[in-house]
């Protein structure tokens, strides 16, 4: 009766959303009474396996198979819902989860949540909240079939981690042939650039920089803080910025820590993008920009004078 | 090339999202429906100039009633050859995806394209659904798409940075941003398009595993405290000490 989970992995370890869902599990698992397993496709250390118990599963199961594609990692986690008998299975509603989720949800002939922000709720039934309209607003699902596959917003819950190792389960069955096979990977950005989909804290800017020259500041700000930098659709559609750093309903939407936002007005679009980060600055000299009615904090003034002043102030604090 | 296309409707970028019906309803007052970006600009577009390059058809397919007819007509004006509508109510993806893939399951298309996801329900669900059920690949969140003969080059956005894959066709494929260009209708498409073929067919009575029983709207921001630019250090201060953000 097992709450399953998949954990995708990169480079040797865990993806940091793959571990969220994972202690998402591990609480519908806690309030059903049940265990949460863990799993996972690729090469990876028993110290790194063991790492999902310090999120909650009391174990995971490994296959080794290299470059899995969606279809094997499908037929991988499903196997493992009908042999546990489990009746929920969670993912991250990340790149991986995206690619690999709906397969199992038709494989299990399951209903599928994608973007879910709370635990579900079983006082009557099955009823969970997602996000919707691209963070405007909340959806409430009622899962009507015995089986559901439920995938996990990043960055929309707290972690809370425990010492706790989860017993390591090697599983070697054979996961047929691949659909596609993986050519080459490509990394985003340069070396040492943190992932805007993975990043806690973002400095993104917009037109109001006045053009492509004047980033130099801004990715300098980044820099000092530990944060990615994004653009706004403009911006990126200009050229700019390159188009993986849009952000908005029609780029990447993105839910960090903290979004500081330089010289963007905040259209509808843009703030569809942006509008689940905990907390948003707003830095612009334009008194009526809409995007100050959905800031934190808001500083009416020029870029090319405040930015280097947050730059001096964020070094100071280092 | 015998290609399909899955369209969405989907409410204008600039509608305001409300509720009816004690919020469980989508308010449809004043909103304008449209066909959703990430299936017309970049999966359609990216049908349509396969088709241009290498011969063939493209059919753009939706799901529901005849409330969708007017973005189906869009997608004809763009450029799909013909359209077909099978008549059912889908209350979640999963449903869709059965509906959809009933239907292409005889049909030899060589490729089906989705956008990556609504801008309504940000499921991405669809295409994969659609790719199981029909048991070939699919690639999640492209880019790019390029056919050889019967074998599909795909560059696909991963974590960390993009991968690039091969597949043999047919396959599934969700489009995200990068992978076209947005075609603005002229008067001869929009014109062509009232004469096109739609066709409508029912639906085959597909499951609906869940459904929305409820909508509510995010808590509203306490209000913006204002930092004075002279004194824009006490910012990172305030990120600091005060929001705990940095």
């Amino acid at each position: 009766m097992s709450v399953i989970v998949f954990v995708d992995n990169k480079d040797g370890a865990f993806v940091k959303s793959s571990l969220e869902a994972v202690n998402y599990a591990a609480n519908i698992a806690s309030a059903k009474g049940v265990d949460c397993i863990a799993v996972t496709c690729g090469k990876l250390s028993n110290e790194v396996l063991e790492l999902t118990g310090n999120y909650g599963a009391s174990k995971v199961v490994s296959n080794n198979t290299e470059n899995a594609d969606n279809s094997q990692i499908a037929m991988l986690v499903s196997n493992l819902v009908e042999s546990n008998s489990a009746s929920i299975v969670v993912f991250s509603h990340d790149f991986s989860g995206k690619a690999v989720a709906p397969r199992v949800a038709a494989k299990l002939n399951a209903a599928i949540v994608s973007g879910v922000v709370e635990l579900p709720n079983f006082d009557s039934g099955f009823t969970v909240k997602k996000s919707v309209f691209s963070g405007k607003a909340f959806a409430n699902y009622k899962v009507n079939s015995e089986k559901a596959v439920l995938s996990l917003l990043p960055n929309s819950l707290d972690v809370i981690t425990t010492d706790n190792n989860a017993e390591v389960i090697v599983d070697s069955s054979d996961l047929g042939t691949a659909k596609m096979t993986i050519k080459e990977f490509k990394k985003k950005g340069g070396e040492g650039k943190i992932d805007l989909n993975e990043a806690e804290l973002v400095v993104s800017a917009g037109r109001g920089l006045k053009g492509p020259e004047n980033w130099g500041m801004v990715e300098e700000l980044a820099s000092v803080l530990g944060a990615a930098t994004a653009c706004s659709r403009p911006v990126a559609d200009i050229g700019w910025r390159p188009h993986h750093e849009h952000v908005g309903q029609t780029g990447v939407a993105i839910s960090p820590n903290l979004y500081i936002a330089i010289g963007i007005s905040g259209a509808i679009q843009h703030l569809a993008g942006v509008n689940r980060s905990k907390v948003i600055v707003v830095i612009n000299k334009d008194p009526e920009a809409p995007f100050f009615k959905a800031a934190d904090y808001g500083i009416v003034g020029d870029a090319f004078d405040v930015v280097p002043k947050l730059v001096a102030a964020a070094k100071a604090l280092n | 090339m015998k290609i399909l296309v899955c369209i969405s409707k989907a409410p204008d970028t600039t509608s305001k999202i409300a509720f009816t019906d004690e919020n469980s309803k989508f308010n449809e007052t004043g909103v304008q429906f449209i066909v959703n970006p990430y299936d017309e600009w970049y999966a359609l577009v990216r049908g349509l100039e396969l088709k241009e390059q290498m011969g063939g058809t493209v059919t753009a397919i939706a799901v529901g009633g005849a409330e969708n007819d007017p973005i189906i007509r869009k997608a004809l004006a763009i450029g799909a050859d013909d359209a077909i509508r099978i008549d059912a109510e889908a209350l979640d993806a999963f449903a869709v995806a059965q509906e959809i893939s009933n239907y292409a399951s005889d049909k030899s298309y060589d490729l089906i394209l989705c956008g990556k996801e609504t801008i309504s329900y940000n499921g991405a669900q669809v295409p994969g659904l659609i790719a199981e059920f029909m048991d070939i690949a699919f690639a999640s969140q492209a880019i790019k798409l390029e056919i050889n003969g019967t074998i599909a080059t795909i560059e696909c956005d991963v974590q960390g940075g993009t991968e690039v894959l091969e597949a043999n066709l047919p396959m599934v494929l969700s489009a995200a941003k990068g992978m076209a260009e947005q075609r603005i209708p002229n008067m001869r498409g929009i014109m062509a398009a009232r004469t096109k073929k739609l066709e409508v067919i029912q639906g085959s009575g597909a499951t609906n595993n869940c459904e929305v029983v409820g909508y509510s709207l995010p808590a509203a921001k306490s209000g913006c405290k204002y930092v004075d630019p002279d004194n824009a250090e006490e910012l990172i201060n305030l990120l600091r000490n005060e929001a705990k953000a940095i």
